[in-house]
């Protein structure tokens, strides 16, 4: 009989850690995880805490916006084959399916030692763990003329979806066929890497059906395309011909708005109908102003194998905003796979079971070329215990062979179930 | 009676052992197949234009994700994409998306 009971307490071992959990969030004193910024980062660690603990942990998500706009997809907005609304997605699923509970509101403080957010409109939300997804702002300080009033209102980034994806697609209609459309590129690392160049693709496509006679001057501040380049490169010269003009080490010193004019560090001045200014970037201001922007008072620097962050207690930054391995590129992809991983680790943490000492993921990021042909960039990232951080897996990962209709669909039902793994 | 007691805990203890030595925490494989969902949608069921992985075949789904990695079958992504998994990991990601409910 004590054998038996025993081998019944033997056989239980296993799951101890998990009984032990649920007793510690369980008997009405759930554990709290607030979730700071609903894009493709924070909205899939909130639904995948939620899945992932079986529904046991509270998950409160703090989001401004009332719907989730796309950044993915954004371009074919410019480019005139896609609206607003085929990139826009309510967040009402995460909160009817996973039970998530949405506070619409800005924060304003996050006092790390009590663990407790303070919202813009005076709420207080206390945490267990605190997952922390501020997405980047721009850093127009090395701008000047981009400070002046109402500049920011004439010259979009258009680098956060909204209404700056609208306001540029007006201008582009807007624009008389012979006008020039300058595109600036800040230096890496920024938001999507190969983004600004099907940005160029998309206006270029626009221009070579509705206004022939006009140009896409790309002035990049990089010393030459960050991503897919001969893949884009390509495209210019076959597709765009006499449309598109490439110049690299082009490092963007100021703006002159009212005569719309780039200023460069070394370089001729370019004078365009359409200024398109996308600014160099760094982690959302929150995190700056919470000092755990620690890489260069730029990016938050984190332990990948939780995505907590090296300076403060509790808090997991993921997403855009962090300080990124090796190879990994600022993505939506990418920031879908940091809410799983964070996700998976926030839940080991809080009901005692050990965190995943093996991440590995991938990312596929797809180009639009034209409104239909498509190239991709693919990686695997797996973590490396000797160096404590994510590294490219030697022998996978690679770009099209060539721009196709084929990888045009593929890359539609990727932001189809993308959007429905951050969102449904 | 506290030897034989003892005796059982250390059995338990080498079963449990060994069983972790020939297959990955299942926890950690949850997490790995995720990676999969972006594309395959969460848990493996997929919107439209994509190949749901949820409730297939395990041995199907190893054999075409070696034979990407391998090369014997054409790709756009996946070629690229097996190849950094290890043979392990995919029969454990294919396993997991096999348990899953359609």
């Amino acid at each position: 009989m004590q054998r038996r009971q025993f081998i019944q307490t033997g056989a239980s071992l296993g799951a101890l850690g998990m009984l032990s959990g649920c007793a510690s969030i369980g008997g009405g004193s759930s554990a709290k995880v607030v979730v700071i910024g609903g894009g493709f980062a924070g909205a899939t660690a909130a639904k995948y805490v939620r899945m992932w603990s079986d529904y046991s942990i509270q998950v409160t998500l703090v989001e401004p916006n009332p719907t989730f706009v796309s950044c993915p997809i954004s371009n074919l907005v410019l480019g005139g084959s896609k609206t607003m609304a085929d990139i826009t997605t309510p967040y009402d699923n995460l909160e009817k399916r996973h039970g998530i509970k949405r506070v619409q509101d800005m924060v304003k403080h996050i006092d790390v030692e009590k663990r407790v957010v303070h919202l813009a409109g005076g709420g207080e939300l206390p945490y267990d763990r605190l997952i922390l997804s501020p997405g980047i702002d721009f850093m127009y300080d090395k701008l000047p003329g981009m400070q002046k009033a109402g500049a920011q209102d004439q010259v979009m980034h258009a680098w956060k979806a909204g209404a700056q994806t609208v306001t540029l697609r007006k201008q582009l209609e807007a624009m008389p066929d012979g006008g020039v459309f300058a595109l600036a590129i800040p230096q890496a690392p920024y938001r999507c890497p190969p983004g600004p160049y099907e940005r160029a693709c998309q206006v270029a496509e626009y221009f070579s059906k509705n206004k022939p006679k006009s140009k896409v001057i790309i002035v990049d501040g990089n010393d030459d395309v960050t991503s897919k380049g001969p893949l884009f490169k390509k495209a210019w010269a076959e597709r765009y011909a006499g449309i598109v003009e490439y110049r690299g080490k082009h490092v963007l010193s100021d703006v002159d708005v009212a005569g719309k004019t780039l200023k460069f560090e070394f370089s001729d001045e370019v004078k365009a109908d359409v200024l398109n200014v996308i600014p160099p970037m760094r982690a959302g201001a929150l995190a700056v102003n919470s000092g755990m922007a620690t890489a260069n008072n730029r990016w938050c620097e984190v332990d990948f194998l939780t995505f907590e962050s090296k300076v403060a207690k509790n808090v997991h930054i993921l997403g855009d905003s962090i300080q990124i391995a090796p190879g990994m590129p600022k993505s939506g992809h990418m920031a879908n796979q940091h809410g799983k991983t964070a996700a998976a680790a926030v839940v080991a943490l809080l009901t005692g079971k050990p965190v995943n000492q093996q991440p590995i993921y991938n990312n596929t990021c797809y180009s639009f070329v034209s409104s239909e042909d498509v190239v991709h960039v693919a990686s695997v990232h797996a973590y490396d215990a000797e160096k404590k951080t994510m590294v490219t897996v030697p022998g996978s990962g690679g770009v099209s062979a060539a721009a196709s209709e084929l990888e045009g669909r593929y890359a539609h039902a990727w932001a189809r179930n993308i959007w429905a793994d951050v969102l449904a | 009676m506290k030897h034989s007691r003892f005796l059982i805990a250390a059995v338990v203890a080498a079963a449990s052992l060994a069983a972790h030595a020939q297959s990955a925490d299942p926890l950690t494989v949850r997490s790995w197949a995720a990676s999969c969902s972006n594309c395959h949608g969460t848990n493996g069921v997929a919107q439209s234009g994509m190949e749901s992985l949820a409730g297939g075949n395990k041995d199907e789904m190893y054999k075409k994700l070696i034979d990407f990695k391998t090369g014997k079958k054409p790709a756009t992504v996946m070629h690229q994409l097996s190849k950094g998994y290890s043979d392990q990991q995919l029969e454990a990601i294919s396993a997991y998306f096999a348990s899953q409910k359609k």
